[in-house]
């Protein structure tokens, strides 16, 4: 009995060994290399890419490549023209039929106006001036280049699409709202009334019947007026700023498009640049 | 087996009750609703027979292409450009909802979420 234990012990302890060793055994074969022709190739290789591959994340960072779509928000004109704000977000209500709920818990938000120290606080302080503590700053969806919100959706229902763009695919979300949390600008708002009720007003003799409304349940944000886009127009906001020139719109990576000439010219700042999340967005103050 | 006369007669009227609907309904389709072409354009994007039983998957696709390609082209028809849009597009010549879409849908069943989002025609 004993001396059978033992032999047992002695063919299972060879096994599991030839079982761990086998495979870089057979690797080995397969490749044709020893280890030290291996590491030898591996050196050269590294040699070879190491320059290029460097993640970005020190030194010099990768030139962007592609359309970035961003906007440049002259705060100055809005605060020199009343009631220019007012014109830019009633412009994109209208266009894509968001409804206005009288409960704040309830709002749908695209584009809104907010204090300057809630739409920089990076940037804010005990002695702002006397202009700014006044005025509030129009703030949307920052379009980021690094966007958390896409990096949360577990059913790609948000995305980066060739442009640039945050979009969201509606016919996609589940509601779990990961999105909304995810982003720091609370630029993202849940349908938790159905936006055709007749609390949130969307006057349906009124309504843009070439654009749907969304339904109860889903996640909506400032879409940068894709669907404009497409027609060679520009965005309804952008639009409606046009005259006192208060909003401009273009590609990012475009080094001959007007928005990086008026990003060349003016000094701009970004909401919440720490947070590395790129944004699209820029304000002159 | 205790009381078989009366367990196996109840058997076969449980099993004619539940199947009732089966047996009550062979063979008789109901009625199926008659289709009827849109009164102004008889020009569709994609012929009769294909667009009859493949709409669903068309507009997918329509959907896919527009919102996660950004592919807006135009689809042309006999030198006639359509924009790839349920809204914009087929319910322009189908002007209502109720003919066009609710008559099928109802009698196959199917409850499509379309009309949760998009507008129908006003009728």
């Amino acid at each position: 009995m004993d001396k059978q234990r033992r032999e047992f012990l002695k063919i299972a302890g060879i096994s599991t060994l030839a079982g761990l060793g086998a495979p870089a055994v057979v690797d080995r074969l397969v490749s044709g290399t020893t280890p030290l022709t291996a590491a030898a190739s591996a050196e050269k290789g590294s040699s070879g890419h190491g320059a290029m591959e460097t993640p970005a994340g020190h030194g010099q960072e990768a030139v962007p490549t592609g359309k970035q779509y961003g906007m440049v928000i002259d705060v100055r004109k809005f605060i020199a023209q009343r009631g220019l704000a007012e014109e830019c977000i009633r412009a994109c209500n209208q266009v894509h039929n968001i409804p206005q709920f009288p409960d704040r818990k309830d709002e749908i938000k695209w584009i809104w106006l907010t204090g300057y120290e809630n739409a920089f606080p990076d940037n804010s302080h005990h002695h702002l001036n006397e202009e700014m503590e006044r005025n509030q700053v129009l703030v949307l969806c920052n379009h980021c280049a690094n966007p958390p919100c896409v990096r949360a959706c577990p059913t790609k229902a948000t995305f980066k699409d060739k442009h640039g763009v945050v979009a969201m695919d509606y016919h996609r979300c589940i509601g779990c709202r990961f999105c909304m949390a995810a982003c720091p600008y609370g630029s993202r708002s849940f349908n938790w009334l159905d936006p055709r009720d007749p609390k949130g007003g969307l006057d349906v003799k009124n309504i843009n019947r070439l654009f749907p409304t969304r339904m109860r349940g889903v996640v909506e944000k400032c879409n940068f007026c894709v669907e404009r886009l497409g027609r060679g127009e520009q965005p309804a906001c952008v639009a409606a700023a046009s005259r006192s020139q208060g909003m401009f719109f273009g590609d990012l990576n475009d080094p001959n498009s007007e928005i990086r000439q008026v990003l060349k010219q003016n000094y701009t700042v970004q909401r919440k640049p720490s947070l590395g999340t790129k944004p699209s967005v820029f304000y002159i103050i | 087996m205790y009381d078989s006369g009366k367990i196996i007669p109840g058997l076969i009227i449980f099993v004619l009750l539940i199947t009732f609907p089966i047996w009550y309904n062979h063979g008789d389709a109901g009625e199926v609703p008659k289709t009827e072409m849109p009164k102004y354009n008889r020009l569709c994007v994609l012929p009769l027979e294909e667009i009859r039983p493949n709409h669903m998957k068309m507009l997918n696709q329509w959907r896919d292409e527009v919102l996660r390609d950004e592919d807006r082209s135009f689809i042309a028809v006999e030198g006639k450009m359509y924009q790839k849009s349920l809204q914009n597009t087929c319910m322009e010549c189908h002007v209502s909802k109720k003919k066009f879409c609710d008559e099928c849908h109802t009698y196959a069943a199917v409850t499509p979420y379309c009309w949760d989002c998009h507008l129908a025609p006003v009728e």
